[in-house]
């Protein structure tokens, strides 16, 4: 019984008290091994593997110095292929009802069920140009966007605002100002 | 095998991630509905506790593993490529719900048509790259 109990805690939800110390346990690894926290570094480093040094400057670097990165993407696809065949319940994520109300009202179906909608993501979805045009202009703009600002949620949110640098602080505004306006005032049009 | 470690830090990222729930479309549509503590709380956190650790790395507590102190690069001073960049970034965040490292979690997942949302970001890094020179930074 208690070894149930025990399980429970991992198999259920973590709580945010949690999850956020130990996804700055992530960075402190990183920082101590001598690496930074960065996840949208690793789209240049694809960009030049697939040879965009050729054309463009930006993408001249020694992308060896980045495997590391890449084997940390390797690894972090792996970690979510566990966490959700070996440490997870069919428990769905616990949201507002207001929330799901809301999205129901906008056409999803059962929100919190998944961890992404199917209404987006479903592969018999792809057929239909409007979800194909979601996932490529999301894909866009977070490519162009994360490069341009120099980092993402990893590099500005967690590891810049922890070392108070003023770029990140910049960043991080802003980065909630385009979310503000995607959820309150687009995603409502689009749906 | 000087990989394994970076590996084995990712293998755990992704773990937190998917148990945090902070790789869920929901729960990002969510916060940008201030109808949730959760992912304010997991971001809140997650800084007080990098903050505790650059001070106790600050004051030489911490050392790397080398011995020497830890080092944070510091971010080029700029306002427009932040705040712009930024606001970019956001818009795609709440609109397929991902950042640059749920992208691969949730392909680990299997949430096969992410492919596609981690080729356009590709490319969108690419087309930064391209018009780099020409945007205010």
């Amino acid at each position: 019984m208690q070894q149930t109990l025990g399980m429970n805690y991992i198999l259920n939800p973590w709580p945010w008290y949690i999850s956020g110390p130990l996804i700055a346990l992530v960075m402190a690894l990183l920082l101590y091994f001598g690496k930074t926290f960065g996840m949208s570094s690793n789209l240049r480093t694809m960009c030049t593997i697939a040879g965009a040094g050729k054309f463009v400057d930006f993408f001249n670097f020694r992308w060896k110095d980045q495997i590391w990165n890449l084997t940390v993407v390797f690894g972090a696809i792996i970690g979510g292929y566990i966490a959700v065949n070996f440490l997870s319940n069919d428990i769905g994520t616990d949201l507002n009802p207001t929330t799901i109300v809301e999205l129901q009202n906008m056409g999803f179906y059962s929100p919190g069920e998944t961890l992404v909608p199917n209404e987006i993501f479903d592969l018999d979805v792809l057929a239909s140009p409007k979800t194909l045009i979601i996932l490529v202009i999301g894909g866009l703009l977070v490519g162009f966007g994360t490069r341009y600002a120099s980092g993402c949620t990893s590099g500005h949110a967690i590891t810049g605002l922890s070392s108070f640098q003023k770029p990140s602080l910049i960043a991080v505004i802003g980065f909630f100002i385009g979310g503000l306006i995607m959820a309150n005032f687009i995603l409502p049009l689009i749906f | 095998m000087k990989f394994l470690k970076f590996l084995l830090i990712g293998v755990f990222f992704g773990i937190v991630l998917v148990k945090s729930e902070a790789v869920s479309w929901y729960r990002i549509y969510e916060m940008f509905r201030f109808q949730s503590f959760h992912m304010y709380g997991i971001i809140g956190t997650a800084i007080a506790s990098g903050i505790l650790f650059l001070q106790l790395s600050k004051k030489g507590i911490i050392k790397n593993i080398n011995g020497s102190k830890i080092h944070v690069p510091k971010k080029e001073d700029g306002l427009v490529r932040y705040i712009i960049g930024g606001i970019i970034f956001g818009l795609g965040w709440a609109l397929v719900g991902v950042c640059p490292g749920p992208m691969y979690i949730l392909l680990g997942t299997g949430v096969w048509s992410m492919v596609i949302v981690i080729v356009a970001a590709i490319f969108g890094t690419f087309i930064y790259g391209l018009l780099k020179n020409k945007l205010p930074h």
